[in-house]
């Protein structure tokens, strides 16, 4: 029995740096896309990916030893949520109260569309009912007028 | 225009007050005040190799208060401002149950230790090169200063220089509780 567990533990021992030798090269792709989602603890508003600073280049040597060991993207953004709260991340999870982010500006954006529509229909429906309105000639030029404009008209053309 | 109704001229300073309560309240708040998550949680455990050569692992220390202090060595003035009240405390509370390590993080070897020569630090000092125990206690920046109880969790995190005053608070509270 204790043999066995013996071996068992060797193995474990001897196998535990084989695997991560062995383990596949990192997708850079993968560690860029991972970088980009998290934001740089000594920036302002800059991602993991975006940052020259040593800690973003530290993070980002975090990222690849996890994703080399075996984790997926999910787990290594897990952790480092783990480790700063969900501060930590660019984008707020769709989530409880912080669908409100999501939300808010694509509901401004449908109602602004509803108030432009309503004026619109408003502008158009006032110059067709002023149109309607108005006598087909102009306003304030009596016939007599009209016909002296039209015969200084026809003097100017010859 | 004179058909608008008589509330319309109070919709535009009306539209206002939702974003001055929006600015009174983020305003009101400190950007550098960020939470730890980790306050209550289990240290994470790290085994580091100090500058004067033995390893310190934070699970042997497990039984007794630790102070762990992140710095740099460029960490002006905030680091040398704390670095003197770190010995004081490391003097006052060594023989009463209290480990005090610190950890050098984005510094070279050189001016690390002339850093720890200049000050005289006699508590355990050393590097984490990849900064691996940096983020696994969630740092900001330098310095900061954790606090951790006899059980190995995490109690307190004080960021920027610690004083007399911060360390004596802290370490008081956790060497009276007997774990």
């Amino acid at each position: 029995m204790r043999r066995a567990a013996l071996v068992l533990l060797s193995c474990l021992a001897l196998g535990w740096p084989l695997a991560a030798l062995g383990a596949a090269p990192v997708d850079e792709d993968q560690v860029r896309d991972i970088a980009a989602q998290l934001r740089c603890v000594v920036c302002q508003s800059l991602s993991v990916a975006d940052s020259p600073s040593e800690t973003a280049n530290q993070m980002r040597g975090i990222i690849r030893e996890r994703l080399a060991a075996g984790d997926t993207p999910e787990q290594v953004k897990a952790y480092f949520v783990d480790k700063y709260g969900l501060w930590i991340l660019l984008a707020p999870p769709r989530q409880g109260f912080n669908w409100l982010v999501w939300v808010v500006p694509f509901a401004g954006l449908g109602l602004g569309l509803v108030v432009v529509a309503f004026v619109i229909r408003r502008w158009t429906r006032r110059s067709q009912m002023a149109r309607r309105l108005a006598p087909s000639a102009e306003p304030g030029i009596d016939e007599a007028t009209r016909q002296r404009i039209n015969r200084e008209l026809a003097e100017l053309d010859t | 225009m004179s058909a608008r109704p008589r509330w319309f001229r109070w919709a535009i300073p009306l539209a206002a007050v939702p974003v001055l309560l929006l600015l009174a309240y983020g305003f009101r708040t400190n950007p550098r005040d960020i939470p730890s998550p980790l306050i209550g949680r289990p240290a994470a455990p790290f085994a580091l190799e100090t500058f004067d050569g033995p390893r310190i692992a934070l699970e042997e220390l497990r039984g007794r208060v630790v102070v762990v202090n992140f710095w740099a060595s460029w960490c002006y003035p905030a680091c040398y401002e704390e670095a003197p009240a770190l010995e004081r405390g490391w003097q006052t509370y060594k023989d009463r149950g209290l480990v005090m390590v610190g950890i050098n993080v984005q510094d070279k070897d050189e001016p690390a230790r002339r850093f720890l020569a200049q000050f005289g630090h006699t508590f355990p000092n050393a590097r984490d090169p990849a900064g691996r125990v940096s983020v696994d206690f969630g740092v900001y920046g330098v310095p900061e200063t954790f606090f951790i109880d006899r059980a190995g969790r995490v109690r307190y995190k004080h960021v920027g220089a610690v004083t007399d005053a911060v360390l004596k608070r802290h370490v008081d509270t956790l060497l009276a509780e007997r774990g």
